[in-house]
């Protein structure tokens, strides 16, 4: 692996450029494995790295059925926050912020990651009481939060409109400062790049078709679009075509994709110093280092795979920020898209053993998984290697729905990315 | 946006319908009876296909009924639609069909 400093940075820019090898190998997939991941975005990419770094795995490989970072890894918003309201979520997404405070030196890959903080707008008495709630929760379990006043909440974020004539006025917001952005493909890439250098096979256009098991019912391996793998163990990271992979093992789960929508404006000068979040208004707005807009709309309401979604769902959200930010109404968007998120009843993520041996599964991030990337490949990773959950995920297994413990982040409104 | 075929008023824009989840999910007679996994099953399994999926609209902004689609999740073209209590044609739905 050509490691990146500013030595060779500045060696290879007087050499016209024309040194540097591809960061990763195109490979072909071999007949066995110990382990394979279904799925090359940035959780699966990162459970790869952290299996080879860290438990020494490293005969692996991940099957990816386009190319890596092209699902929701590619399609996000990025924004990376952990003030989560119960004690198993913030321990969940904390591990992860701390992971991603040392990402770029861990992977020598520059992830971008911008701590620029996370505000999120209460525009109600029920906001203002939910929000207060969780400042305090986070407080308890060490995870900084803020409560911001109206006026506390402008000079933070100069182009809020806080006048009380909106239909929805600012009451105040929860502020989490180490909260931020990351650049999404530099994720995927550069767990790509350090999974490979340690050996790992990155096999793109390579779809899983089937899933194998013995006459025990564990796992023996996957049937591909390019060949039969053997490997005794089988993670599925495949976010909104969870089900679809889990039906080929023969299990049912508790999930529902639908399609979520951002849209990017034209590049524009720095105008935005920080991440804006209205769930109430439902918003999400911050602006990225190329100088575009970024902007978060919400899900359609029924199960599609579309990745595009009906255009009233960015239009609604166009309204909300051209009211909380009147500069930006003249702006031009210049696309939109649609990510297939995998979402759970209690909007809680599942990474879990699975009823069938040698079957793992990382899933039901939702519309707000990105952020946990890090955090979720370490522990997904020990899951598998050691055929038991991580402390940190231990409750987020598959029976909690059926033992009621859930995790209920849906209910306590601080859902969405 | 989708265009709705209400059994009832006919073609209207999506945004006259809420969504209703997936059809022809029975609440079980006796849920005394039923074990864990059971009842677990029945609230929170789906199918979730990507191909086609059987499930409920209701035409909330005009005569306000329930109705059952069979909708492709791929594309999202609406096979059919047919009022609760019918049964979608054979040829809109596999399941249907076996
Ligand atoms: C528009 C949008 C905005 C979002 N905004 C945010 C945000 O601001 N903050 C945040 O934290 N989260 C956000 N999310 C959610 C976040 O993107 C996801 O939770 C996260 O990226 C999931 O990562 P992943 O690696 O699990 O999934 P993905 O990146 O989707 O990777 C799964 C991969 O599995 C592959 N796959 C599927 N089936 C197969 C098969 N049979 N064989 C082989 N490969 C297969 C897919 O091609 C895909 O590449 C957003 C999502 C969307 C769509
Ligand atoms: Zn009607």
């Amino acid at each position: 692996m050509q490691s990146f400093s500013i030595l060779s940075l500045l060696r290879r820019a007087f050499g016209g450029h024309a040194s540097w090898q591809p960061q990763w190998r195109d490979a072909a997939p071999k007949a066995a494995y110990d382990a394979v991941i279904i799925g090359g975005g940035g959780h699966g990419l990162g459970t790869a790295y952290y299996l080879a770094s860290e438990y020494g795995m490293r005969n692996i490989a991940v099957l990816e059925r386009g190319w890596i970072g092209g699902g929701n890894t590619g399609r996000n918003t990025t924004i990376i926050r952990s003030n989560y309201l119960f004690d198993e979520s913030a321990a969940l997404y904390d591990h992860a912020l701390k992971l991603w405070e040392g990402l770029s030196r861990t992977l020598n890959y520059n992830v971008m990651y911008s701590p620029r903080g996370v505000m999120m707008l209460a525009h109600n008495v029920h906001d203002v009481q939910v929000f207060k709630r969780h400042v305090h929760a986070n407080r308890a379990n060490g995870v900084d939060n803020e409560w911001l006043s109206a006026e506390q909440a402008r000079a933070f974020c100069p182009p809020l409109n806080i006048s009380p004539d909106l239909r929805y006025p600012v009451l105040g917001a929860a502020l989490q400062r180490r909260g931020g952005t990351a650049r999404h493909d530099a994720v995927a890439w550069g767990y790509a790049r350090a999974a490979d250098a340690l050996g790992v096979d990155i096999v793109q256009n390579c779809e899983v078709t089937g899933i194998d098991r013995g006459p025990d019912g564990a796992v023996t391996g996957v049937q591909t679009t390019r060949g039969a793998i053997r490997a005794p163990k089988v993670g599925i990271v495949a976010a909104g075509h969870t089900s679809v992979v889990m039906g080929m093992a023969g299990l049912r789960v508790p999930l529902e994709s639908f399609p979520l929508q951002a849209l990017v404006s034209e590049p524009v000068k720095p105008v935005f110093p920080c991440v804006v979040m209205s769930n109430t208004v439902h918003a999400y707005i911050s602006q990225s280092d190329k100088g575009e807009l970024v902007i978060g709309a919400g899900t359609d309401a029924f199960v599609s795979y579309s990745q595009r979604g009906g255009l009233h769902i960015p239009a609604h959200t166009l309204d909300a920020i051209c009211e909380l930010f009147p500069m930006f109404r003249r702006m031009r968007m210049l696309r939109n898209w649609g990510g297939i998120v995998d979402t759970t009843p209690d909007r809680s993520p599942i990474i879990a053993k699975t009823p069938v041996p040698g079957l793992y599964v990382n899933c039901g991030w939702g519309t707000g998984g990105f952020k946990a990337t890090p955090g979720s490949a370490h522990v997904f990773a020990h899951t598998m290697a050691q055929d038991a959950p991580h402390p940190i995920n231990a409750p987020f297994t598959l029976e909690r729905f059926r033992d009621g413990q859930m995790i209920d982040e849906a209910a306590a409104a601080a859902v969405a990315h | 946006m989708l265009l709705i075929d209400c059994p009832y008023c006919g073609k209207r824009p999506e945004i006259e319908f809420s969504y209703g989840g997936e059809a022809h999910v029975a609440r079980p007679a006796d849920p005394q009876a039923l074990s864990d996994d059971a009842w677990a099953a029945y609230l929170y399994l789906r199918s979730n296909p990507k191909g086609r999926h059987a499930e409920r609209w209701r035409h909330t902004h005009g005569c306000a009924r329930f109705f059952n689609a069979v909708r492709d999740t791929v594309s999202d073209f609406f096979v059919t639609t047919y009022k609760v209590g019918e049964t979608p044609p054979a040829e809109a739905w596999p399941r249907a069909a076996e």
